[in-house]
């Protein structure tokens, strides 16, 4: 019934504009006007129109950082998160700095230029000293971003190691996320696919002398202030192990291993301290209550970032970061694979 | 009748003799046309239908991302089984995402964008008869037509349509087991494509032909209007770029149908181990974003190129730096091959190439941000008429700088990491393909309707169309960013199971009312194109006072465009409001006075 009903309407609304069209022309032969030239006062319009909206636009862009920037990600939890936050704050002054000059200027000159029967428009074709004022300061500006973008992302993918880092394999698959932690040697042991097997979930070659002591657990938990290289690899398809809380992704790609170093800076405890937070907090309880949802404290998220088929929307791990004592105690109630394979 | 496609001098172009035509029949002038006039409305009609088609899909699934979950029963109707009781089923979510981004992308943007107004005004601004071979850009369109009806037809395949994103990454457009959708839906995609790219690159040889060889008398290359540069350089970009596409989809049929293993390795996939080896899925990455970076530039260079031409007729004065111009599409496209890897910063490749694509990526925001100067600088001391096209070309100009400026975030690796995937990239890539290069192609359809159909199209409904588009899309797309740092990724079916997402939902709730509402706004640019096509008043030769060539053309369109000699060129296309003519333009083909200083 509603489609049929539907489908009368839109009928309708077609047979009304094109009734409306009809009148539309016949006042236009009245008056005698050619209707599809654009008179002065078109201009006039249109030209005060596009003022309006540059003047819109800029005032909801600030409206729009006032009311969403607290939505964004909080404060970075990692050590290198700092550097990255620091260039993205830089080019945010930029690009906004950019915008702010450009937009208004075109939407002044759309207003101010507008056009009528009694002017005449300048002829000027090319000035070379402006093209290359306008070619030379971008160039510049983008040459600092560059240096500065390509310094930051050397830190990030070569840092030093002073502390040897932990190393955590993050294995994915359709649709979840297995950890196996490389135990005390510190080494992960020889896994593939080809070796899966009942509980050998990711595929543990329990021969190899360097999978005795790794752990496979369902959660990640991490000692703050110690560098953990994440290995990556997947059973599967190309999956993404996306940490945003870190400023940390990588893809996890069936067929090799992909990896990534960070120092977290932050334990969950503390970031559900930053004031930051407990704000973002309030407002997820309260929409959360209102809808009879369970309430929610702060946690640190890995979640999937390369669409992998159908349940790629809910592929989450929780991650900890947490003191040294507490990392070690919840580590030595992991089993090892020797125990359980 | 192809015959006539031959290099004809303009020197003995007189009295050209069209009485070698066979009388059209029916078939022959609107279906198997051999006219570049007529196979340009073709490929706009295709690609509008095909826009409609993807516009309506991002509002389906614009509904489920606003409210996650809740039941929707127009989602039944039009979907079936795939939205049981209404609610979308999450597969089909992922296809129809896939599928809107796959229609935009090559059907509504690439075939068109391009295929219209490169067929259209290549030979009619460039002084020729038609295209160099007429007979091959039929196929073109053909090839085009049929990619559209196996695109089409692989919504209905029982396992749903293509649904890894339009990019399709292997393995798991690969493997039919990792979901329905890389099942027949993929093989289909990938028909289509290949049937897409084989069109292309006949149309874009036919084009870059037609532009090196078939100029007419007076037309040396610095007197071609923008648009010619642009769209001969885009066809270039396209004959280099898309055999690559062509080859990763080749190496994915082989891999899907045929047991090789490519981009397959070490996989095991709904409890089966597969044998292959050896092979890895970057392979494809590489392979894709090779065409895929050029591509959007195969994409944007053309509506900028209508741009550069709409706002110095509708300004009354030349375009601003018009070798600066050139130079800019020029190193846009130079470049635009030495960036792709930056859609690649994470996938696990060495950081060093990640530096060198961060350089070169950077680097071609300046000609973009040259060419963003010299619109804004036509339009100083301009005397602007409002044309809608004209507000359509501002607004390209205004979503262009918003736009391209996030790419400058996107492309440092270092900040990359953060953004990659989510909804801040969703943001940046729609805001310069899915404002820009749409206002562009929108500012030619209004400019160039009455050469199509020599009637004016409506005035009136033109500015509700553009007013309601402009405020709409920026509503649906500024946004967005906000999500993305939010760290909310892309293709998630529902932000619903992640408390910190919860928060996100009324941003995700404006989003949705804007692109309902610009959705249906589009019903008025359809209106009025129909409309004014049976019904609209005759246009005048010259409804612009424009001084390019196509307006000498009569507004009846015949075979051989012009009825005598072609027009001689004599002067550059810029000449408005120059000081020593009454009149404020001066078309290409008029004599250049004593004493008078030429470009």
């Amino acid at each position: 019934m509603t489609g049929i009903i539907t489908i009368v309407v839109l009928v309708l609304a077609v047979i009304t504009a094109l009734q409306l069209m009809r009148v539309f022309e016949l006042s236009s032969k009245a008056r005698k006007q050619v209707e599809y030239e654009v008179t002065d006062r078109d201009n006039n319009y249109q030209g005060w129109l596009m003022l309006l909206f540059g003047i819109a636009l800029i005032v909801s862009l600030f409206w729009m950082l006032y009311a969403w920037l607290p939505v964004t990600l909080p404060k970075p939890s990692s050590e290198h998160g700092v550097e990255i936050d620091s260039l993205f704050k830089i080019s945010m002054w930029v690009i906004i700095a950019m915008f702010l000059l450009v937009q208004p200027v075109l939407f002044y000159f759309a207003w101010r230029y507008r056009g009528s029967k009694d002017r005449k428009a300048g002829y000027y074709e090319h000035n070379n000293r402006l093209e290359f004022i306008w070619t030379i300061v971008p160039a510049i500006i983008l040459a600092v971003l560059i240096i500065y973008g390509m310094t930051t992302w050397s830190n990030v993918m070569s840092p030093n190691n002073e502390k040897e880092p932990i190393v955590v394999e993050v294995y994915a698959q359709q649709f979840k996320w297995t950890i196996r932690y490389a135990g005390e040697d510190n080494k992960l042991g020889y896994a593939n696919v080809r070796l899966i097997k009942d509980a050998n979930v990711v595929g543990v070659d329990t021969l190899d002398l360097l999978s005795a002591d790794d752990k496979i657990t369902s959660e990640i938990h991490l000692p703050v202030g110690r560098p953990v290289l994440f290995r990556f690899r997947s059973q599967d398809v190309i999956h993404s192990a996306y940490m945003p809380h870190f400023r940390a992704q990588m893809n996890c790609v069936p067929g090799m291993t992909t990896q990534f170093q960070f120092t977290p800076s932050v334990t969950t405890a503390d970031i559900r301290q930053d004031a930051n937070v407990q704000a973002k907090v309030a407002r997820i309880n309260a929409l959360r209550t209102e809808k009879g949802l369970e309430s929610y404290a702060y946690d640190y998220l890995l979640l999937c970032n390369k669409v992998c088929g159908s349940a790629h929307y809910n592929m989450q791990m929780n991650i900890v970061v947490e003191s040294e004592e507490e990392y070690a105690k919840w580590l030595a109630e992991q089993k090892t694979i020797a125990e359980t394979l | 009748m192809a015959d006539h496609a031959h290099a004809h001098d303009s020197a003995h172009a007189e009295g050209h003799d069209h009485d070698e035509h066979p009388v059209d029949n029916f078939w022959t002038k609107y279906i198997f046309s051999t006219d570049h006039k007529m196979i340009a409305k073709q490929f706009l009609i295709t690609g509008m239908f095909m826009g409609l088609i993807g516009v309506f899909m991002s509002m389906l699934f614009r509904l489920q991302l606003a409210w996650p979950g809740e039941s929707f029963p127009i989602l039944e109707t039009f979907l079936g089984k795939w939205a049981p009781d209404g609610v979308l089923d999450p597969n089909m979510y992922l296809a129809l995402v896939t599928i809107h981004g796959t229609i935009m992308v090559f059907f509504v943007l690439t075939a068109g964008l391009s295929g219209t107004f490169s067929n259209l005004l290549i030979p009619l601004q460039i002084g020729a008869r038609d295209m160099a071979s007429g007979f091959l850009n039929m196929i073109s369109y053909w090839l085009f037509a049929a990619s559209s009806v196996v695109m089409l037809t692989s919504l209905f395949v029982e396992t749903g349509p293509a649904s890894g994103g339009w990019t399709v990454y292997p393995p798991l457009s690969a493997l039919p087991q990792a979901m329905p959708g890389s099942g027949a839906g993929m093989t289909l995609w990938l028909v289509s494509m290949t049937l897409f790219v084989g069109g292309s690159l006949i149309g874009s040889l036919n084009y870059i032909v037609t532009v090196i060889n078939l100029r007419t008398k007076g037309m040396t290359m610095t007197r071609l209007p923008l648009t010619i540069w642009a769209f001969l350089v885009t066809a270039i970009l396209g004959v280099l770029s898309f055999p690559v596409l062509l080859s990763a989809a080749l190496l994915l049929i082989f891999d899907r149908s045929m047991g090789t293993s490519f981009y397959l390795s070490d996989i095991m996939v709904a409890g089966e181990l597969l044998s292959n080896q050896g092979g890895s899925p970057i392979l494809y990455e590489h392979l894709f974003w090779f065409l895929g970076h050029p591509e959007v530039y195969i994409i944007l260079l053309p509506a900028l190129g209508i741009t550069s031409e709409v706002i110095a007729t509708n300004s009354r004065k030349p375009i601003f730096g018009y070798r600066a111009m050139i130079g800019s599409i020029l190193a846009i496209a130079f470049l635009s091959f030495i960036v792709w890897g930056h859609h690649m910063f994470i996938t696990g490749m060495n950081p060093f190439l990640g530096s060198v694509f961060t350089f070169t990526t950077l680097l071609i925001a300046i000609p973009s941000a040259v060419k963003a100067f010299n619109y804004i600088t036509t339009l100083w001391k301009g005397n602007i008429q409002y044309t809608p096209a004209m507000l359509f070309s501002i607004a390209l100009v205004s979503t262009f700088v918003a736009g391209g400026l996030t790419g400058i975030i996107l492309g440092d690796s270092a900040l990359d990491i953060n953004v990659h995937d989510t909804y801040f990239v969703v943001a940046h890539f729609h805001i310069v393909m899915g404002l820009s290069a749409i206002f562009g192609m929108f500012a030619g359809v209004y400019h160039w309707f009455p050469k199509m159909y020599g009637r004016m199209m409506n005035k009136t409904m033109g500015y509700l169309h553009f007013w309601i588009s402009f405020v709409t899309a920026y509503g649906v797309f500024f946004p967005m960013h906000f999500t993305g740092l939010a760290g909310l990724p892309r293709r998630y079916y529902s932000s619903a199971e992640f408390p910190i997402f919860d928060e996100l939902h009324d941003i995700n709730v404006i989003i949705t009312f804007f692109a309902i509402g610009g959705g249906i706004a589009q019903l008025i640019f359809i209106f009025n194109f129909f409309y004014s096509m049976w019904r609209g008043p005759k246009a005048p030769q010259n409804p612009w006072r424009s001084n390019t060539l196509e307006w000498t053309a009569p507004v009846e369109h015949m075979h051989g465009n012009w009825p005598g000699a072609i027009p001689e060129v004599q002067r550059w296309p810029y000449d408005y409001s120059k000081p020593g003519y009454e009149e404020d333009f001066v078309p290409q083909d008029v004599p250049i006075k004593e004493g008078e200083h030429a470009h």
